[in-house]
């Protein structure tokens, strides 16, 4: 009823921020609509039995990318099994141990600089560092160890939120029942970081799927099958980075994109798999 | 018996030391690393001749370094990205923090967060195959890897770093002031572009620093899109960024070519550093409103 006497002046403002709102709502729902269906679109038919679960041969012309998806999944897992125990114990120091103000602010200040570098800068200082100075030259390892500093920030940052949770009381529960510090910690803290790892755990790993740059020089890009342990000292192209050199320098347009389809769907499972793992998180808190 | 413990209890609390400084290690190494790297290349060519040269030609018989180009296709990419990325997530920001209705808020999000999940080279696939032929036929041009090809892709992929910091920072804003102005007669739409969005500013300013940050650093995408020929920044020529200078020389590169590369990467570090400083800035204020 009030709007009918507001001046015209004003509701051309209102009309005019109104619609231009909306429409840039609209516009990137329909992005997201167009990216993802146009991918899909164009690589769904693309996925074929064989590319799936062979390896790029240059005698029969067959391209297979089984083994990208070991080397992802390879560089998922070695860079997990080292990531976590370093971001959640970062977070127990920062949450339970540390008295000094100047090393707390220090250690955040820190994470918070290394999720702010681009990844490229971390592809060249994983090269000169893991892959030259280490001598581990161009392997996977050497790109899981360079995922793993990417990751410390999101790892930490979880962990860390979850043990805010932690109520203060159980901690002095325990201690009041006579239990030293590092008891209380493994009986008491660490329970409660679960939920922190977990969801650190789906967002590294939702960045590794996504991550090309820093593994271009550090990972490489050979095709070959292997293990884990023979992997691990080989170098081997990512989904990503086989997605990159198919597209880009063998212009293989169909099966970058279905990797690229491949990625979309992983993404979105994964996000799907994020809002359920918090949700289921957050009614057991209440509880 | 008692020492023992005490003595377990302290080595504990030394591992978990350690693992909190492993965190400041990883920023001294890449900061140290890039420096030592950086420094030589920079120290041969000469600061002017390097950061003010307008030719790159690294391969050539009388090589030069000049990574003016570079500097200002990052500055100007990124500014470009920031002109169409950031009004575009600001605008869906209001309206999915204030004004849409749950299920629509719901479902957007959503969107946006796997927007912010897609990988860069999808992102540069999906750019080489639609923007840059449709770039070339629009605008006539023999070939549509260009510097606005690159500001396009850029401009998306911020959208959703932009919209998820705004909406955490206008939904921040205490909800007195939103009654107040109401209760004064604003409709709500004014409420929000006159009351909560100058609230919000810090947080929206941090969330367009963000976006800063992340067009400036990306590079495969980029790389993709942008045709990597070392001319200085036009909309339709073909260019390359900081980020793609190092990206696209590094696997064949050796020498003082190499140390060069190291050394944009230098430069590339010193802006993210700068944004960093001015992103903690607006946060710290942020949190402070």
């Amino acid at each position: 009823m009030a709007e009918n006497h507001i001046k015209t002046k004003r509701k051309v403002f209102i009309g005019i921020m109104n619609t231009l709102m909306i429409l840039s709502a609209l516009f990137t729902c329909a992005l997201v609509l167009f990216l993802a269906g146009y991918v899909l679109i164009q690589g769904l038919p693309n996925i074929t039995w064989e590319l799936l679960s062979t390896s790029p041969s240059y005698l029969s012309g067959r391209i297979g990318i089984l083994p990208d998806i070991l080397n992802t999944v390879y560089l998922i897992l070695a860079s997990l099994v080292i990531v976590i125990p370093l971001g959640a114990g970062a977070a127990v120091y920062l949450t339970e141990y540390a008295q000094n103000k100047r090393l707390v602010s220090a250690i955040e200040y820190a994470a918070e600089t290394l999720s702010g570098i681009p990844s490229i800068i971390y592809g060249l200082v994983g090269m000169l560092f893991f892959c030259q100075f280490l001598n581990l030259q161009t392997s996977l390892l050497a790109g899981a160890l360079t995922l793993v500093i990417m990751n410390l920030p999101t790892i930490l940052r979880t962990t860390q939120e979850s043990l805010k949770t932690v109520p203060q009381s159980y901690r002095e529960g325990a201690f009041g029942l006579g239990a030293g510090k590092w008891r209380v910690i493994r009986t008491v803290v660490l329970p409660g970081c679960i939920d922190g790892i977990v969801t650190g755990c789906i967002l590294s790993i939702g960045r590794i799927l996504g991550e090309s740059a820093a593994l271009l020089f550090t990972a490489g890009f050979a095709h070959a099958m292997n293990g884990f342990w023979d992997g691990l000292g080989s170098a081997g192209a990512s989904l990503t980075v086989a997605l990159y050199v198919y597209a880009k320098e063998q212009g293989e347009f169909g099966t970058a994109f279905a990797i690229a389809a491949i990625l979309m769907i992983l993404t979105l499972f994964l996000n799907l798999l994020a809002a359920f793992v918090g949700r289921l998180f957050q009614k057991r808190r209440s509880l | 018996m008692k020492h023992k413990k005490q003595f377990f209890e302290t080595f504990v609390h030394g591992i978990f030391l350690l693992l909190g400084l492993v965190t400041v290690g990883c920023v001294l190494l890449i900061t140290l690393y890039l420096i030592f790297a950086g420094i030589p290349a920079i120290r041969e060519i000469g600061l002017f001749s390097f950061l003010l040269g307008d030719t790159w030609a690294s391969t050539a018989q009388q090589p030069s370094f000049g990574i003016l180009p570079f500097i200002l296709t990052s500055v100007y990419g990124t500014a470009g990205a920031i002109l169409l990325g950031v009004p575009i997530g600001f605008l869906s920001a209001v309206y999915l923090a204030k004004l849409a209705p749950g299920p629509v808020k719901k479902a957007v999000s959503a969107a946006v967060s796997l927007l912010a999940g897609i990988p860069s080279v999808v992102y540069g696939l999906v750019g080489m195959m639609v923007l840059v032929p449709a770039i070339r036929r629009v605008f006539r041009l023999p070939d549509g890897a260009s510097l606005l090809a690159a500001i396009v892709v850029l401009g998306i992929m911020i959208l959703p770093s932009i919209i998820s910091v705004s909406i955490t920072a206008l939904e921040a804003v205490p909800k007195e002031y939103e009654d107040a102005s109401l209760a004064l007669g604003a409709t709500p739409t004014e409420t929000y572009f006159r009351v909560s969005v100058p609230a919000a500013k810090s947080g929206i300013a941090a969330a367009v620093v963000l976006g800063v940050g992340r067009a400036i650093g990306e590079a495969m995408a980029v790389m993709m899109v942008s045709g990597n020929a070392p001319n200085m920044p036009s909309l339709f020529q073909s260019v390359r960024f900081l980020t793609t200078a190092v990206a696209s020389e590094m696997s064949y590169s050796s020498g003082l070519q190499q140390q060069a590369l190291f050394s944009i990467a230098l430069v590339l570090f010193l802006f993210i550093t700068l944004i960093n400083a001015v992103l903690n800035f607006f946060l710290k204020h942020s949190r402070e409103e």
